[in-house]
């Protein structure tokens, strides 16, 4: 699936730039797309190798322990398929903590280290668990206290009240998580055990 | 509105600080477990660094061959004959693709219209809860070689979509039309 959809993107991108004559562009972005993403990896490494770190002081001090023991019930409710004592929980937890502060890049190391243990809990190969689907589509509502860049975006060009939209902010994210939560639980897969 | 932004400034330097005095407090080895950690993070960007180029090839030409627009001009009749704002359609879609082309937009939409406006309260909102989807999941999955998604991508586009129409109306309720 990820396959067809990467395979889509430079296919059809390709197809339509010559199309529509604007190969110069495609040419452009064939060359370019790898050095942002390069200069994107070199601006992340610092963060995310600092955050890291942090992580691993909390881990260490038992603050994750601790946080995925008061995220339990909820940890359990999305999660039936992970043992209590499995280390994937603690990511998980120190993950959606990272995410719901806006600490994007903490949560993206955290959330990584996640993926890497449910993927040992994985027995369905390259299909995705049921596990990596409900952490992923938590992860990818967006639970988020602050959005940081919006409001700034939103003073930069001169808005009188820039955060103003953070509570409606919350109350759409809320409800998006659990849409999300929910389709998943109820499309949830068997699975070899 | 003030005190949120200051607060926002509050929210990293004291989840260091937390967790620093926490490790202090439990004789913990700061520089040492630091090391440890920022070596794994470390690891972690050079493991996802094929992926990431991998992704901004792929984004960056289906931005430049322009199928993009065409994908956008195909889908805007069909959200604005649903009632959607036809300025914010483009945004629904490229926010799935690529965050930063979305910021774009966004500024876009805050010069045309004012980020006050009710088109920039609602995109503000809607960049609030919906997620540069396929950059995310590629991210997370690859890393794992996981290519089957199963219904991820399902719920969370069907998620994303109940976000953006949320975010629309959240906007007239709060704030008015």
């Amino acid at each position: 699936m990820l396959n067809v959809i990467w395979g889509f993107f430079l296919i059809g991108g390709i197809l339509t730039g010559a199309f529509l004559g604007r190969m110069d562009l495609v040419t452009n972005a064939v060359i370019d797309g790898g050095g942002n993403a390069l200069e994107l990896a070199f601006a992340m490494a610092g963060v995310v190798a600092a955050w890291a770190g942090v992580l691993r002081i909390a881990e260490k001090a038992g603050m994750i322990d601790l946080l995925s023991e008061k995220m339990g019930p909820f940890l359990d409710f999305l999660f039936p398929q992970v043992p209590r004592d499995h280390p994937a929980r603690n990511y998980i937890a120190a993950n959606f903590a990272a995410n719901f502060l806006g600490l994007g890049w903490a949560a993206t190391p955290a959330g990584l280290l996640a993926m890497k243990e449910l993927a040992k809990l994985n027995r369905q190969g390259e299909r995705a668990s049921n596990a990596m689907c409900m952490f992923l589509v938590v992860n990818m509502s967006s639970l988020q206290l602050v959005t940081v860049n919006i409001i700034a975006y939103r003073a930069e060009y001169g808005s009188a009240a820039p955060a103003e939209i953070v509570g409606p902010g919350i109350a759409a994210t809320l409800l998006t998580t659990v849409v999300g939560i929910l389709l998943a639980k109820i499309l949830e897969g068997r699975e070899k055990p | 509105m003030k005190l949120l932004l200051v607060l926002s400034n509050f929210i990293i330097p004291v989840t260091v600080l937390v967790i620093v005095v926490f490790g202090a407090l439990r004789r913990v080895n700061l520089y040492e477990a630091f090391l440890e950690g920022a070596k794994t993070g470390l690891q972690t960007v050079v493991d996802i660094l094929p992926t990431l180029i991998g992704l901004f090839v792929a984004v960056e030409v289906l931005r430049a061959g322009g199928l993009l627009e065409i994908l956008t001009s195909l889908l805007t009749p069909l959200e604005t004959w649903l009632g959607f704002p036809a300025a914010l359609a483009p945004l629904t879609l490229v926010r799935l693709v690529s965050s930063s082309a979305a910021v774009g937009l966004l500024t876009e939409l805050f010069a045309d219209y004012g980020p006050d406006s009710f088109l920039g309260r609602t995109a503000s909102i809607m960049m609030c809860c919906t997620e540069t989807v396929f950059y995310t999941m590629s991210l997370y999955f690859m890393s794992v070689k996981v290519t089957k998604p199963g219904r991820t991508l399902f719920c969370a586009l069907a998620a994303n979509f109940v976000g953006v129409w949320a975010a629309l109306a959240i906007t007239g309720w709060v704030f008015g039309k």
